[in-house]
């Protein structure tokens, strides 16, 4: 389980994240939602020690992690997929993937597993000699999937998937979402479309101005009144 | 001018571009890692020509064993740079690592004059360098040869590491995203130290080539060769590697060639590399093989 206590923020003279907690159980799908600027991009920054917190605790699996450096982090299996997918234009296909299982050293293991993410995402394996920065909006999302999925994640956070992408993308990205799901990668979803993120997600927290205002299962808050008129845009 | 002189000048244009070329490496790699322009960089190619130096008056070692020790030592003192002058201030302003750059490079001059003295120290050059041919009427001098040879010989395994190694993968990585480079658990401090290491080594190489080429060594002999080869890899493009080889070489064959066509000029010689600056940058802003970066947020 990966918990969250406390955290707090400090981003250049704003308070962007005021003493927020929560936990994602091993296995599950947990969902952060809100407007921008709420908070949910900081979140994951600060767990995976790109931001530093002022307050605050990480913990995973009841380790401490806070404070921590990212390759440490990333090494221990917390991994994120960036906003704005965050791919490296040039390079190639294959190389962008190899970055992935930078930290890692089973040889044999990680040819497999750039099999499997050629499974999952097939238009991936068809052009995988070519440069990242040539593709488009949707397929620079897949391969930054399958890129972390290259540093065998325990945990996948995602900062908007969704983001800037064809509504066919946004599909078939929540559909990855849910079979890396299954096969037990727990998973901490941030996103702005709250309809998509709600129906996948096990929990989900709410977001606003730096704070959690409250919290429910995905189907309890599709059904919330106050998520429905602020997030899913309906009265 | 007859086909001989133009020979001869050429084939010591080629050497002098080659060696601007390894020099103008070690700017255009760290500027593509951390958009810095390591204004310091001509003073270690300086100190490396000094312990090489040393390594032969003072310590009496055999040549090539001074040259292996003097391009490992510049190399610890090129990464010992980094760590002391430019990683602190890494998350600070650009503009302050840049003046802390500045203030490295004059420090490193000054240094220089106090400890290894202003009066210039003549080079000794081994017989097997110094040596004469003659071919097709053109003197050559085997340094001349062996520059270009062992510039291209450098630039090869260069380009091998960054493009067929791990360790190269990874400073791609960085140089185009730090901090996805860090998602990607790579050790970014790692990165920008081999970057340092191997820089300082190509600016070692390159002053002990150039103090066998002209075996005079003083504390500011850095500077002039430290601007022309930060101009040769912007004109090529800087952050690409072979940029700053095309700089370098260009360089080095338009300043001696005009010298050679027009011997009026000679007293201009040092002037050429900053006009062809301008009319690249007024012309083609990114340089002759460069892209645009952007800058570093």
């Amino acid at each position: 389980m990966l918990s969250i206590k406390n955290l707090s923020v400090h981003y250049g003279g704003i308070h962007a994240l005021r003493g927020i907690s929560l936990d994602v159980p091993a296995g599950k799908i947990v969902t952060l939602i809100g407007a921008n600027g709420a908070g949910k991009s900081t979140t994951l920054n600060a767990i995976i020690g790109l931001v530093k917190a002022d307050s605050g605790s990480v913990s995973w699996n009841g380790q401490d992690i806070y404070g921590g450096q990212t390759k440490a982090i990333v090494e221990s299996g917390i991994v994120l997929v960036p906003e704005g997918r965050r791919v490296f234009p040039n390079l190639s296909v294959d190389e962008n993937l190899t970055l992935g299982a930078y930290a890692r050293n089973d040889r044999a293991e990680i040819e497999a597993d750039r099999e499997r993410v050629f499974g999952l995402f097939p238009r991936l394996k068809e052009r995988h000699k070519q440069k990242a920065g040539t593709f488009s909006g949707g397929e620079q999302q897949m391969l930054a999937v399958g890129r972390a999925l290259m540093s065998k994640p325990k945990v996948l956070m995602m900062d908007e998937p969704s983001l800037g992408l064809a509504p066919i993308f946004v599909g078939m990205i929540f559909d990855i979402i849910r079979q890396i799901n299954s096969i037990g990668v727990t998973v901490l979803l941030v996103e702005q479309n709250a309809k998509v993120a709600l129906s996948v997600a096990d929990t989900g927290y709410v977001m606003e101005t730096g704070t959690i205002s409250f919290s429910g299962s995905g189907q309890e808050l599709l059904a919330d009144d106050r998520v429905r008129r602020a997030y899913l845009g309906e009265s | 001018m007859d086909f001989q002189t133009f020979l001869q000048q050429f084939v010591n244009a080629l050497s002098l571009g080659s060696l601007y070329a390894l020099i103008a490496i070690g700017y255009t790699m760290v500027y593509g890692i951390l958009r810095l322009i390591n204004f310091a960089h001509g003073d270690i190619f300086m100190v490396g020509g000094y312990l090489a130096f040393y390594g032969v008056s003072t310590f009496l070692m055999p040549w090539w064993m001074a040259v292996i020790v003097a391009i490992a030592l510049t190399t610890v003192f090129g990464v010992g740079l980094e760590r002391v002058a430019y990683r602190p201030l890494r998350d600070s302003p650009r503009i302050s690592i840049m003046i802390s750059a500045i203030g490295a490079s004059f420090l490193l001059e000054n240094l220089a004059i106090v400890l290894f003295n202003a009066r210039p120290k003549a080079f000794p050059v081994p017989e097997f360098f110094a040596r004469n041919f003659i071919l097709g009427g053109v003197h050559i001098a085997s340094v001349s040869l062996i520059i270009p040879l062992v510039t291209a010989v450098i630039l090869a395994a260069l380009l091998w590491i960054v493009h067929r190694t791990r360790v190269g993968m990874a400073m791609r990585a960085v140089s185009t995203d730090i901090e996805a480079a860090r998602l990607m658990a790579i050790d970014v401090n790692r990165i920008v130290s081999i970057t340092f290491a191997i820089g300082s080594a190509l600016a070692a190489i390159g002053g002990i080539l150039w103090a066998l080429k002209y075996p005079r060594l003083e504390p500011l002999m850095g500077i002039m060769p430290g601007l022309k080869c930060f101009i040769a890899a912007v004109i090529g493009g800087i952050g690409s590697i072979g940029g700053a080889v095309l700089g370098g070489l260009l360089l080095g064959v338009i300043e001696l060639m005009t010298v050679a066509f027009m011997p009026e000029l000679t007293g201009y010689k040092d002037a050429f590399a900053f006009v062809l600056l301008i009319v690249v940058l007024l012309v083609k802003p990114t340089g002759l093989l460069g892209k645009n970066l952007g800058e570093k947020v």
